[in-house]
Parts: C-alpha cells; structure tokens; sequence
C-alpha cells in the first residue's frame, strides 16, 4: 500500500536498489584508492589489492578464524545476557514507578561513560580473560537495550489498553495480548542496537588482557605498525555489523510488518 | 416520549470530576446528572474541552467521578465493563491483529474460543461489509474501514450500551455521512441504546433522540433537546424545516458557549 519516496517515480529511468548498492560500493572503493595515493592519508589508507593480500596471510598465520570466533563468543554471550537481563528490568521500570525513579538515572549516568573507562576496574574484579570481556559487553548492551525497550514500553497507546479493557480484558490479557505485541518493534529495534553496541563496545572489551580477538589484534598489530592487516581487521569488523544489522532487519520485516510506519 | 417507566439504563447523580493538573486543579464536570434509558439514543455536544469525553469514560468505567456516582443497571460503576462497549475517535484497533483477529478479540474475551469465534466474527464484518477484508492488517484499510471494524468489533462484545466518542470526528465529510447512515440503519433495527458524543450539531441531530448541549469548562448540561423528527431517519432528514429550527436553535446554543472558551 505504500507509495514509494516521493520523486522517485519521476524520472524515466529508474535504478534499482541493487543498482544503488552496487554503485555506493564502487563510489567507496574509488574514495578508497583516492586516499591510498593522496601523501596525507596514504599512510594509514593502503590500497585495496594490499589490503586485500592481508587476508590470506592473517589465516596463513592462524590468527583469522581464532580471532573472529573469540570476538563473536564475548559479543553474543555478552549481547545475550544484556537482553536477557533488560528486558525483566524495562518491563518492571514500565510497570513500577519506584522501580523506574530509581533505575533510570544510574542507567543514564552510566550510560555516558565510555567502556574504555571503566574497563581497568573490571579486569580488577574479574580478572582477565573471558569472562572481563562478556561483563564490559552485558554492560554496555544491557544499557541500550534497556532504555530502548523501556522508551518503547511506556509510549504505547494507551487507547489500545484502553480498547481491551472495555472488551474485558484482564491484567493478565492485556500484558500478555497487548503490552507484548504492542512492545516487540521496540524490542527488536532494542535488539538492533544492542547488537551494533556490542560490536562498538569490542575494542574496550578485549583490552581486558584478550588473548584473541578482532579489537585485541588490532591493538597488537597497531602496537607491530602493521597497517595493512590493521586496515582489514577493522573492515571485517564493519562487515559483521552489517550482515549481522541486516539479519536483524530480515526478522523486523517477518515479525512487525503490521507496523504503520517503520522505523530507522 | 410517553409516560410510561422505561427501563433506565445508566444513571448519572450529581457527578463532577477535577484533574489535579501542574497549574493547579481543572473543573472537568460540575453536578451532571442525566439518566440514559434502554433503547435511547444520546448525542451529546459541546465546544472541546467541555467534558463530553471526561463523561464517556466516567460511564464507560475508564475514569472515576470525583464527587457524584454514576450507575449501570442499579450498579455503582467503579470500573470497565462488559455491558457497556466503547468507539474511540481514534479508532484504537490492535494493528498487530488482522481485521478478524481483532473483532475475534472481543469474542475471546467474551468466551467465545476458536472456530466458534472465527465464524462469528465474519458475521459481524458481515454487518459492516467488510469480510472481504478479514485477513487485512488495520494499516492496509481506509480511515472510514477502520471504523467500521472498531464498530463491528463494539458489537461483538455484545454490549448493552454502546459509547461512541466522536467516532466519525476524524473522518472526512462523505466518509462520515456513510457511517452515520450506516449507524441510523442500525440502530433503527436493533435499537441498541447509545451514548453518542459529536462537535457535529447536524450529525447529533440526525442521530439522536434527545441531543444533550454542555457548556463550556467545568462542563455542565446546559439544556436537553428532544429530536421530534421520527425515525427512519436518512440523509434528507436534514432538509425537513423542522431539521432546521432544531439546528438553528442547538447551534445557537452551542456558539455561545464556543465564545465563552474563547474569552
């Protein structure tokens, strides 16, 4: 039912998305080679084909698939604790006054603070390791998702509670055929955000004494002057944000395309 | 209308209503008193922020009275309930629910469960031609559409009272006339007793048996009119002289009071 963007029925010759895809890539690899060979920047921008010959050399030395692997553990368990425990606490600070004065201001306090920051007192009371890792990360997702959720919780219509109450709908009925429907594009944008929160929050996170990982060897190879494969490391960080931001869209689309307007 | 006792079905005594707002409290209703028969149909006008709404949700059980107690069938309302069924202006359907799902929803919670439900369901749509449009989500219908299924939904929860607030408020013109035509038809079948609230003096006449003018803040009830046009009414009714004098005589009435909240 909905239109396209206004405009872009006009012109005669219209390109398909993929198209667009395909030429912002092209456009990228360009700006890419443009500053490889500009003296301010070449230095820290090597050329494509230079980059690129990184990757066989990073697996050559054993460290790729370790590297990838140990990240997306500390980012999935951390990223799955942090959901798991914002939810139960967005729903109570919806549903309980006291429960929201009281949590939401730690929750924006803390939320301010850079992870970097605070990571020296996390390794001090967790040691190193694992385990330093997947509490930075529980934090820092559980942060996002916590207030996203929240936000959306008590902003749903109250018409809609409202509606089901003169229908006779109990407590229960509402929280469970109204309150969560009404809640899940607001978890699942939680769910997005916490996701890209946890790969942001990596770097921090594997500055806990890692012994591998995407953020850990770009430090370590940033420490060796190694630019190249620092370059590619941190391109195969930005690749995983997206395949894992458009998995997350794909299921959006599955579960809220009910929604009147989608969101960014 | 005769003399004879007709079956009171909701009874509001002396009840007024005050929010505690920032800058200080708001007489939202002073001393309303007004008895809604069985069968009747109600329409009630009067400038925006007179508390027509505040008096459909103090009926409806979605507000408490400040002073004052309003009744339903001999019973003290202290909350919702399932004899008495609301339309909200805006349209307030589930739109994670498809247009059966949603009318199923007032079944369900009525008892009526799976198959049983479904077909029922239809029927009511039936009755607002739209099964065709069952398994449409609301984002993919007509504001007009929305309506009807929020109508049919009312229904079939099988109230005894039906509460509509401004329901056809944020439709455009012809939209309107088409559900008010459609709701008149109805109603003329089933008389189910309504409690109608409208800014539309035309729309409350045309509808109503008796038109209820509140005045401006703390909203009181200026004056009672009785609609001695019989019934079936229809779209020309609004042509009838006495259609007229009663809209002349009402929109009088109720100008004075939109200059009042203008001072």
């Amino acid at each position: 039912m909905q239109k396209n963007q206004p405009g872009a029925q006009k012109s005669r010759f219209r390109i398909p998305d993929r198209m667009w895809l395909l030429i912002s890539f092209l456009a990228a690899m360009v700006l890419w080679y443009i500053l490889s060979v500009l003296p301010a920047t070449s230095r820290c921008f090597p050329n494509v084909v230079e980059t690129m010959k990184q990757l066989p050399v990073m697996i050559q030395r054993g460290v790729l698939w370790k590297d990838i692997s140990s990240s997306m553990i500390s980012v999935l368990s951390g990223f799955g604790l942090g959901f798991v425990i914002a939810l139960p606490v967005a729903i109570l600070m919806a549903w309980y006054k006291p429960v929201r004065n009281i949590i939401e201001p730690w929750i924006e306090f803390i939320r301010n603070i850079p992870p970097l920051a605070y990571v020296p007192l996390v390794v001090i009371a967790a040691g190193v390791g694992r385990k330093p890792q997947i509490i930075v990360i529980t934090l820092a997702t559980f942060l996002t998702m916590c207030i996203t959720i929240y936000q959306g919780v008590i902003n749903i219509d109250e018409t809609l509670i409202k509606a089901a109450r003169v229908l006779g709908a109990s407590d229960k009925d509402i929280f469970i055929r109204v309150i969560a429907p009404a809640s899940l594009p607001f978890i699942l944008t939680a769910i997005r955000l916490g996701a890209s929160v946890a790969l942001t929050t990596l770097i921090a996170a594997e500055s806990t004494g890692a012994m591998a990982g995407l953020g850990m060897r770009i430090r370590s190879l940033n420490n060796a002057f190694e630019t190249k494969p620092m370059l590619l490391y941190i391109i195969i960080i930005g690749v995983i944000g997206i395949v894992i931001e458009k998995l997350i869209k794909l299921l959006e689309r599955r579960l809220t395309s009910w929604q009147e307007k989608r969101e960014i | 209308m005769a003399g004879e006792a007709r079956n009171l079905k909701v009874r509001i005594d002396h009840v007024s209503k005050v929010y505690e707002t920032r800058n200080g409290p708001t007489e939202a209703l002073r001393d309303v008193s007004l008895d809604i028969c069985e069968n009747e149909f109600i329409c009630v006008v009067g400038p925006s922020g007179c508390g027509k709404s505040t008096l459909l949700n103090i009926i409806a059980g979605l507000q408490m009275p400040t002073s004052g107690k309003a009744y339903c069938n001999d019973h003290e309302i202290t909350g919702t309930g399932t004899e008495r069924g609301v339309v909200f202006q805006q349209y307030a359907l589930f739109p994670w629910l498809t247009v059966k799902k949603n009318v199923m929803f007032a079944l369900n919670m009525r008892g009526v469960k799976g198959a049983a439900a479904e077909t029922e369901a239809l029927e009511y749509l039936k009755k607002v031609d739209l099964e065709k449009f069952a398994n449409h989500y609301p984002k993919e219908l007509s504001g007009g559409m929305k309506q009807r299924v929020a109508i049919a939904r009312a229904y079939a929860a099988n109230p005894e009272v039906l509460l509509m607030d401004e329901p056809f408020g944020a439709l455009d013109a012809q939209t309107r006339t088409q559900l008010q035509s459609e709701l008149l038809e109805t109603w003329e079948k089933d008389m189910k007793t309504c409690f109608f609230i409208t800014h539309d003096v035309d729309e409350a006449i045309l509808l109503a048996q008796k038109v209820i003018i509140m005045s401006a803040r703390p909203g009181r009830i200026k004056e009672i009119v009785d609609i001695d046009i019989p019934y079936p009414r229809n779209q020309e009714t609004k042509l009838l002289p006495r259609f007229m004098e009663l809209r002349n005589h009402i929109w009088e009435q109720v100008y004075k009071e939109y200059l009042e909240v203008r001072k």
